[in-house]
């Protein structure tokens, strides 16, 4: 369709809509048309620059501009504040603003439980999952364990001696390191870190012990045989088979329950956009997001990832956020992380 | 030497025409990006980055870093002609470039300030290019303490150096760390200080205040000193510049124990500010007459923009050997390595030797013509000192205003600026220093995550900052810096006369 037309069917059924009953007749048209932005697209990270989320976005908007997807630029901007709450807030207190969209992780549930921020999910109108991301239990290559049964039996030896390192404080990884001392009933130093780019170096240069980063954090580590993989916190191994380092590949990684640990965690990579938006706005950001799934360039980037591939909108994305949401809220429960 | 020949194949990968072409335009919006304050680089690198999906990578990298190489020497111009940081890392080059402005002698300041973030770059270049594998492993050596140990340095280094008395020192030393403890704590996972308001969850940021507390602050003063509707006599002809080369051989010392401390912060990586912060306070430390620091003296410029733009080039080298960012603007690089398709650690420069030999080709490249483009500009820069004020100050306001609208996109950074500004107004009327409340800004977030980081490990002992060689070796040292005006009076006591106790920092 050409954005030139549907953009001025669009201003002059605005124009015409608030005079006369012939509105009815031309939002119609206009609906058929489908809604398309008038203005830049504003895309607020809840993620630090350079981290996994703001990769994710400027990836996104890199495959809008080269493929012509919108008739609008994206404007990528970090509101990491709060551990992402600032652009939470920014997007609950910007109700019906069809040109801005967010890209959210879990601490779309973790930092409104942890802290007293006033915000819930519901707060948003969610857009969809674009991924899953995957945990995996990492110790330096120099470390005498090779398997994560090995590893926890160490910890399990010298309890609150082994240092975990993990991306903020009551967030994904110390979640995933309280499942794993839940699963296994010891425990472990836990200390927060800025960022996984942080904790990466700090893995290899030997100053913690283990982390539970994500693949993409450590591939080039394991690919120039610094770090070793343990164990990948899912229910079924990663599907990747191109080799890696020592002749393994992602797919070789068992999964936690394999050895023993009964610990699943994923997190999402998802979009959303302000409430009080309509169902045309909605489904345009729907399709753009379907398009940019399709390039060439995120295959590349989610096998390069390791990412969980999974799409969802809708009802069946919301249905999927509420249960996130509640497993969020039972486990941050048991570890002690809920703001009281 | 193997070096040689892939530092040869690297400039014929950079000197295509394309890829000169960009360099050219990664520079100038460099300059533009740096002299506007509040538009730092790493907000220019992250502006163009999906630009560049388009371009190859060697092409694409070229082009960031050389707008990453503008806006360090872009940073100075600001800062010493309207007492206005336009980065962080040119804060401590306002203390003597500004005075030196104010005398009728910017252009001299200016070319100073080139010059040497120049030769600070060569230094961090020629580290990348012959013994990026040796130094690297360093980096891998710092974990909490470590680092903790380095910014305990940086404050240890910059006290007692200042002529304002103890107290304020320390009460502006700690305004700042209150204000860097606004935000999200890391290591709690709660919000402090926030009181509720989305704007305050990001923390204050630094560059807001610098432009208010620096750039308002000082036009509420010269206001009330009265409007003056002449502009200040300055010096452009271009001789100047040949002039003021002439003089600096003189000062090879400073040279380079900035370039050492930059490079030193740079792989560590302590970051650009820091190491600007502790080459200007070293510099002072050494200087035979510390006292007019801070006056305008040459070597006040000199210093901390050799140690800052060492510290930015070398920090590429962390990033392209092991793939940790040395500073905001590699973080972000990293990321375009990473949507290039490129996968940023220690097997990059065997997997990718055109693009790691290119990309430190054109570091040299790109050095020498920033350098020459900003030289050709320091007549004109040094011109806008003769605009009346009356001009010239709606449009700085203007222009700060815009760039603390920029660092988040939103009005809330202008608010802000306004009421740093009125604080900036009562620190210079009052007599506080405006250095130590910045440092503390700047540094105190990741000297208090460090802290606490190093206490979980050690179970609340500091033994551990004597743990290891490296880090005893860097806590002792600013333990010495700490206590080095004490330890000056004592060694005075034993027969010096008293000039040299004041020489030494002591106030009588």
């Amino acid at each position: 369709m050409e954005p030139t037309i549907a953009h001025s069917v669009w201003t002059r059924c605005k124009r015409s809509a608030a005079w006369t009953a012939a509105g009815l007749l031309c939002a119609s048209t206009a609906l058929a048309a489908g809604w398309e932005p008038t203005k830049p697209i504003t895309f607020a990270v809840s993620g630090g620059p350079g981290g996994g989320a703001d990769q994710m976005a400027r990836l996104i908007q890199g495959i809008v501009a080269k493929h012509h997807l919108s008739p609008q630029p994206m404007v990528v901007v970090i509101e990491n504040g709060g551990g992402g709450g600032q652009a939470f807030m920014d997007i609950k207190n910007s109700k019906g603003d069809p040109n801005k969209i967010a890209i959210v992780l879990s601490n779309f549930y973790s930092v409104p439980l942890s802290t007293h921020l006033d915000f819930n999910w519901r707060d948003t109108t969610p857009v969809a999952l674009m991924a899953l991301d995957e945990f995996v239990l990492w110790v330096n290559a120099k470390s005498p364990y090779h398997t994560a049964q090995e590893y926890i039996a160490a910890v399990k030896a010298k309890p609150d001696t082994f240092k975990m390192g993990g991306a903020g404080s009551k967030r994904e990884d110390q979640i995933v390191t309280a499942m794993l001392e839940q699963a296994t009933g010891t425990k472990f130093t836990f200390i927060p870190y800025k960022g996984g780019g942080e904790i990466s170096s700090q893995l290899v240069g030997g100053h913690i012990e283990s982390d539970v980063n994500n693949p993409i954090e450590h591939i080039a580590h394991w690919r120039a045989g610094q770090v070793r993989p343990l164990c990948v916190m899912d229910d079924k191994r990663m599907p990747f088979k191109a080799k890696i380092a020592g002749g393994k590949s992602w797919s070789d990684i068992p999964t936690c329950k394999e050895e023993g640990i009964d610990a699943q965690y994923v997190m999402l990579r998802a979009i959303v956009m302000p409430k009080g938006v309509t169902d045309e706005q909605r489904q345009f950001y729907v399709d753009l997001l379907d398009k940019v799934r399709k390039t060439p360039e995120w295959k590349e980037f989610v096998d390069r990832g390791a990412y969980k591939e999974d799409f969802l909108t809708g009802a069946a994305f919301e249905k999927f956020l509420a249960q996130d949401e509640n497993r969020h809220r039972e486990i941050m429960g048991k570890a002690g992380f809920l703001a009281k | 030497m193997e070096a040689f020949g892939l530092l040869f194949h690297g400039f014929s990968v950079a000197l295509t025409g394309y890829n000169a072409w960009l360099m050219l335009v990664g520079i100038l919006l460099g300059i533009l990006v740096g002299v506007l304050p509040g538009l730092g680089a790493p907000n220019g690198v992250a502006i163009l980055l999906p630009l560049t999906f388009t371009m190859p990578p060697t092409s694409a990298v070229i082009m960031l870093s050389c707008m990453y190489w503008g806006a360090l020497f872009g940073g100075a111009i600001t800062s010493i002609l309207f007492n206005i940081p336009g980065e962080p890392s040119s804060v401590a080059t306002t203390f003597d470039g500004y005075p030196l402005a104010q005398k009728g002698r910017a252009a001299e300041a200016l070319t100073c300030a080139f010059t040497g973030s120049f030769l600070g770059a060569f230094v961090g270049i020629l580290l990348i290019t012959f013994l990026a594998p040796v130094i690297a492993g360093f980096a891998l050596e710092f974990g909490p303490p470590e680092f903790f140990a380095v910014y305990l340095l940086t404050f240890c280094s910059f006290i007692g150096i200042g002529k304002e008395p103890a107290d304020k020192t320390i009460l502006a030393m700690m305004l700042g760390f209150g204000m860097a403890a606004v935000g999200m704590d890391t290591m709690s996972g709660n919000m402090r200080l926030t009181f509720g308001s989305p704007m305050l969850m990001q923390g204050i940021d630094f560059l807001v205040v610098v432009i208010g507390l620096f750039g308002i602050g000082e036009i509420l003063v010269t206001m009330e000193e009265g409007l003056r509707f002449e502009g200040k006599a300055a010096s452009i002809s271009p001789r100047i510049i040949l002039r003021t080369w002439a003089s600096l051989p003189r000062y090879w010392g400073t040279l380079l124990r900035s370039a050492c401390i930059g490079c030193w912060m740079g792989v560590t990586p302590g970051g650009a500010t820091a190491a600007s912060f502790m080459g200007y306070g070293i510099a002072k430390r050494f200087a035979s007459e510390a006292d007019k620091f801070g006056t305008g003296q040459i070597e006040g410029v000199l210093a901390p923009e050799t140690a800052a733009h060492a510290s930015g080039t070398s920090a590429l080298l962390p990033m392209l050997v092991l793939g940790i960012p040395g500073s905001a603007t590699a973080a972000v690089l990293l990321g375009g390595l990473m949507i290039w398709g490129l996968e940023p650690g220690p097997l990059l420069f065997s997997s990718q030797p055109d693009f790691v030999w290119g990309l430190i080709a054109s570091m040299y490249l790109g050095n020498v013509a920033g350098l020459l483009v900003v030289l050709a500009t320091v007549p004109i820069f040094a011109a806008i000192l003769r605009i009346p004020f009356s001009i010239v100050a709606p449009l700085i306001i203007v222009v700060c205003a815009v760039g603390a609208f920029t660092v988040h996109n939103s009005m809330s950074g202008v608010w802000l600026m306004g009421i740093f500004g009125v604080v900036g107004y009562f620190f210079k009327k009052l007599d506080y220093p405006l250095a130590p409340l910045v440092l503390s800004l700047v540094l105190g977030d990741k000297a208090e995550d460090a802290f606490r980081q190093t206490m979980l490990a050690s179970k609340g002992s500091l033994a551990i900052f004597w743990s290891n060689p490296l880090v005893g070796s860097i806590t002792t040292l600013a333990l010495v810096l700490l206590f080095w005006p004490l330890l000056a009076a004592l060694w005075a006591k034993r027969g010096q006369s008293p000039i040299s106790l004041r020489r030494n920092g002591v106030r009588s």
